[in-house]
This record gives structure tokens, C-alpha cells and sequence, in this order.
């Protein structure tokens, strides 16, 4: 589904503060797969996942994803395959429109927008039955503001954005680690829901090592732009967080203990 | 010279007409102060050309429809060098808003065959609104009334679009771009959309605004933005309140410029300034209403929650 090989990205390059974010990566994702991806700060996890949404070109390497190679592909026109949902809860939605514009721009991801009426009738009837599953009573305030809404709330909403349109891949880079812990669970709980409900191949990103561990069929850590160990199916199932902080230590030499992972 | 309240009293309609006309002007800036969250400066030049091509056109035998029609097109125009220099070059929007204006000053001589003004005369040529058309003529010839039906048909019209799907990601653009890209939505291109039909509108407002005068001038857009802006955050402190649909924050602005052309009114029949001091006394009150919301925050706050959401 999702194809890279060896991708480079360095930013900066040719002044002091030139930093090689992405060394000749290569990962390839199944249909279906749902992997998870840990990593110390400036691992490239995070650049990674641009990379894959056309935030910015790589410097070499391609990219494709579902067969068709989107590595020259701007941002925008990337969107149509893919679904993301980011760690600040302002930056997956738009907080001067209504709950119902937001989703009804997230339904027309990928399609041509024209002089037709931005929300239609049945859209509203289908919005508010969506967003019953997620359990947080947003289907009485369609037309509410977004601005309105609670960090979880927004990650929610910006989750159902994502995959309204039943992306070939979505990303979430650590799409919870800014919210309280119970309701990053519970955000966590409806990700799981909606990803096996749609069988959606997906890419997480996550600073805490259980949710590594639990969620998903397969786990990838980066260290230095790179991938240094991936692994999947019942190995996966079985790793514990102890056995992640010492293949960690294995290649960083112990720079764990400066790092902001979460241990629990 | 003693304050005459009556005298004060007859300057009021011309008042109310003038901001009118500069109320389309200001739902223009709104569309990119406000909608797209970009400072355009390019409204300057425009709120000359608007009126230079109306005139022009109207002098060398064209009706006033097709006239205003292409006095708006010369403004989405504008909009486009504006929008193409922001998003395909690279410049920042509040720079390349300069340069298009700067550029739009040699552009608006070209248009009046080299001369600083020309005018239009009432009698000779079939205009649409007029200062000498305040009082004394038929209700649906008084420049207020076809300027208050202009500003309703516009802001109707404005109203159906931002609710199209090609609307919304205008919005969507505006309130967050990097969602928009997300999205799929070509900001670029919705940017370059916005500002067209910014400057459309405010060459609009700049062809009755024309007609209003008589005559266009070259110097006839400077400052423009500053009232564009007056109005809209007038209308904002003024009508903020009130919570009202979109259709209703644009009439908050036309009203915000009929506040703002009373205010300067009664400034000025106070007989503190001169009509010298016009540039200053706009610059001053748009301050004072840039001013208050923030003051208004800082001092007189109530205790409220801090997950207070900003206004849209």
C-alpha cells in the first residue's frame, strides 16, 4: 500500500544548522497493515510522515503509495489518498468554521470543489450519526464553531475528518500526546475502532511505548533517520517496554534517559 | 462660528452615502483582512483604477453596466498580480500587496491618458448615484437607496458563495491552510480566488465612489485600506455582540463604514480640523477602534474561562 525506498531529506543543508532528518529510508506497508512507529526527538519520525504527505520534496528516494508514485506530487493533490491527523489539536481543523463545514470539507478531500452547495441535507443526517460513535455529544452542536471544542474533542473530530473519506493510508503523528491521559485513551480507543471497523492501512506515530506495543500489527523505532528495527505479528505481541529500552540502548549508547518517552 | 446642530444635520446623508459606497469597499477588504487572514495592500491602487476604467469607459461612449463590469474585472485583475506574487513568488502577501499598488499608480495615469484626474458630468452621462442625488429626487434615485440595494445584492451574493463547496475552502484557507492542504485544497489557488475578488469589489466601490464625486483622481486610493480596515473593525466593536451569520457580519461592516464617515462628519463640524487633517484624523480613529478590543481585554476583564475561543 504504502512503498518508500531510500529516501534522504536533509533541511538546511550547507549551513550550521543542517540536520540529515531522513537517511535512505525504506519501509513498505501491506494492505491493512497498522504499524506503529517509535523514536527519540529528531529521529524523523515526524519528517517521515511529511515526507509520505508531500509537506515538502525529498531530496532522493521515491515514494508510492497504492501503486502510484506520488513522490513529485504537491501537498494538496497528495491529500486525496491520505487521512492525517497531527499532534496539535488546532492544526487538523478549522476553528472558525462549524463542526458540520469542517466534516463537509473533509468529505470532498480529493474532489473537485465547485459552485455546489458547500453541505447538502443528507450530509448533515449522515454527519450526526458519524459522530455519534465517538461518544463526546457532538452530534447535537453541528453547527457549532470548532474553535469551541476541547483539545480530545478536536482530535476526535479531526480523526473522523480523516477518514470519512476512506483514505489509502492515514497518518497520525502522535495524534495524542497532547491531551490528558484520559482522553488520549480514549481518542486511542476510537483510532482502534475506526481503523479495524475500516480495515485502513495506517502509520502512528507515538512517544508512549505501550500504545506501541498494544496498538497495531507491527512496530518500527527510528533512530537517526533511519529504521532500526521493525517488527510484526506475534514477536510484536509479545514485546514488553523493557525489551524496547534495551534494543534502544543497543544503538543510541543509553540516550534514553534525556528523552521525553513516555516509560509507563 | 458657532456650532450650528442643523448644519451638522444636512452633512449626515452625504455622510451616510459616502459610507455606503465605501461599505462595498470594505466587505472587499473584509473578504482578505477577515476571510483569508492576509493583509492586502493592493486595495489602494485599486480603489483608483475601479473608477478610472468606470470613468473612462463611461466618457468614451460605454454604459455604466458594462462600465462598472469592467471596472470590477480591472480589479480582479489587480487581485491576480497580487495573489501571483504572493503564492507563486514567494512574497510575502503585505509586500507584494505594496508592489502591485505602487505599480497600479503608473497603471491608473495610463488609464486617464496621462492626465491626474478626469470628470464626468451628470448632466452629459447616465450615472447611478451622485452627491447632488442626497435629496430632492425620487427615493429610488437617491444615491443612498441604490447604494444600500448595491451593498444587499452584494452581500446576498457573497453569502451564497461562501456556502458553495469552492466558498468554503476559500474559508477553510483562511482559518487554516495547512488543514486546507490536508484536505486537498489548492491554497494557492484559493488565495489567488480571494484576493481577485477582494480587489473586484473594491474596484467596484472605486467606480461608484467616482460617480459619487463627479471625477476620478489618482490619488483617490490612498489610505483606502485604512478605511477599509476602520469599517471593518468598527463594525466588529460596534455589531460584535451580536452573534449573527455571515450575511449579517457583512452588513456589520457597511455599517462600520457609515459610523466611520458620521464620526469623521462630526469631527469636522466641531471645527477642531481641517480637511488637512483628514489622513490623520482616519489613522487616529482607527487606532482608537484597533485600540479598544485589546484595552477592553486587558483592562476590564471579566473573570472568564481561559479556554475562551476566539472570535471568528
Amino acid at each position: 500500500m504504502l512503498e518508500l525506498k531510500n529516501i534522504s531529506k536533509t533541511f538546511n543543508a550547507g549551513t550550521v544548522n543542517e540536520k540529515r532528518a531522513l537517511c535512505n529510508l525504506s519501509l513498505s506497508l501491506k494492505d491493512g497493515d497498522f504499524v506503529t512507529v517509535i523514536g527519540g526527538n529528531g529521529a524523523g519520525k515526524s519528517t517521515m510522515l511529511n515526507a509520505v504527505a508531500g509537506v515538502f520534496p525529498v531530496d532522493a528516494g521515491s515514494i508510492s503509495i497504492d501503486g502510484v508514485d506520488v513522490t513529485k506530487l504537491v501537498e494538496h493533490k497528495r491529500a486525496k489518498y491520505l487521512g492525517r491527523v497531527f499532534q496539535d489539536p488546532m492544526t487538523g481543523t478549522a476553528a472558525s468554521m462549524q463542526i458540520e463545514e469542517n466534516l463537509a470539507l473533509a468529505a470532498r478531500r480529493g474532489m473537485r470543489r465547485t459552485l455546489k452547495s458547500g453541505i447538502t441535507k443528507t450530509e448533515r443526517d449522515q454527519y450526526r450519526e458519524l459522530l455519534k460513535i465517538l461518544d463526546l455529544g457532538l452530534e447535537d452542536r453541528l453547527t457549532a464553531k470548532v474553535g469551541l471544542l476541547s483539545g480530545g474533542q478536536r482530535q476526535a473530530l479531526t480523526l473522523l475528518m480523516a477518514t470519512l473519506k476512506k483514505p489509502k493510508l492515514l497518518l497520525l503523528d502522535e495524534h495524542t500526546a497532547a491531551l490528558d491521559p484520559k482522553t488520549a485513551a480514549k481518542v486511542l480507543e476510537v483510532t482502534d475502532r475506526i481503523v479495524s471497523r475500516d480495515s485502513l492501512t495506517t502509520l502512528m506515530i507515538t512517544h508512549n511505548m505501550k500504545d506501541a506495543i498494544v496498538h497495531g500489527n507491527r512496530l518500527v523505532m527510528m533512530y537517526e533517520g533511519q529504521i532500526i528495527y521493525d517488527v510484526a505479528g506475534e514477536e510484536k505481541k509479545g514485546l514488553k517496554v523493557s525489551d524496547l529500552l534495551h534494543k534502544f540502548e543497543e544503538v543510541s549508547g543509553g540516550a534514553f534517559a534525556n528523552d521525553r518517552m513516555i516509560l509507563n | 462660528m458657532g456650532l450650528e446642530i442643523s448644519s451638522l444635520i444636512n452633512a449626515l446623508p452625504g455622510a451616510c452615502a459616502q459610507g455606503l459606497i465605501w461599505g462595498i469597499m470594505a466587505i472587499g477588504v473584509y473578504i482578505t483582512y477577515k476571510i483569508l487572514d492576509l493583509a492586502d495592500l493592493t486595495v489602494d491602487g485599486t480603489m483608483c483604477t475601479g473608477g478610472a476604467v468606470c470613468i473612462v469607459m463611461m466618457t468614451t461612449g460605454h454604459s455604466v453596466g458594462v462600465s462598472m463590469f469592467w471596472a470590477f474585472l480591472a480589479g480582479m485583475a489587480a487581485g491576480l498580480v497580487t495573489g501571483f506574487l504572493h503564492t507563486a513568488m514567494g512574497i510575502p502577501a503585505i509586500l507584494a500587496g505594496i508592489l502591485t499598488q505602487l505599480s497600479l499608480y503608473s497603471i491608473n495615469l495610463r488609464i486617464l491618458g496621462g492626465k491626474a484626474n478626469q470628470a464626468i458630468s451628470l448632466e452629459k452621462y447616465d450615472l447611478l448615484v451622485s452627491l447632488r442625488w442626497i435629496r430632492g429626487v425620487p427615493f429610488y434615485q437617491n444615491t443612498i437607496f441604490v447604494a444600500a440595494v448595491a451593498i444587499v445584492i452584494l452581500v446576498a451574493i457573497l453569502y451564497w458563495f461562501f456556502g458553495t463547496e469552492l466558498g468554503c475552502s476559500v474559508r477553510a484557507t483562511g482559518s487554516n491552510p495547512n488543514m486546507s492542504r490536508a484536505q486537498g485544497i489548492n491554497t494557492d489557488f484559493t488565495k489567488i480566488l480571494g484576493l481577485m475578488l477582494s480587489n473586484g469589489i473594491v474596484a467596484l466601490s472605486s467606480a461608484f465612489l467616482a460617480q459619487y464625486n463627479g471625477f476620478v483622481d489618482i490619488n483617490m486610493g490612498r489610505g483606502a485600506i485604512v478605511v477599509g480596515l476602520a469599517a471593518v473593525i468598527i463594525g466588529e466593536v460596534v455589531l460584535g455582540r451580536i452573534h449573527g451569520n455571515f450575511a449579517f457580519r457583512l452588513l456589520a461592516v457597511a455599517f462600520g463604514a457609515i459610523v466611520y464617515y458620521v464620526v469623521m462628519q462630526i469631527v469636522m463640524w466641531l471645527g477642531l480640523l481641517s480637511t488637512n487633517d483628514n489622513k490623520l484624523l482616519s489613522a487616529i480613529i482607527v487606532a482608537v477602534f484597533l485600540a479598544i478590543p485589546y484595552l477592553k481585554e486587558k483592562y476590564f476583564r471579566k473573570a472568564a474561562g481561559k479556554g475562551d475561543a476566539q472570535n471568528a
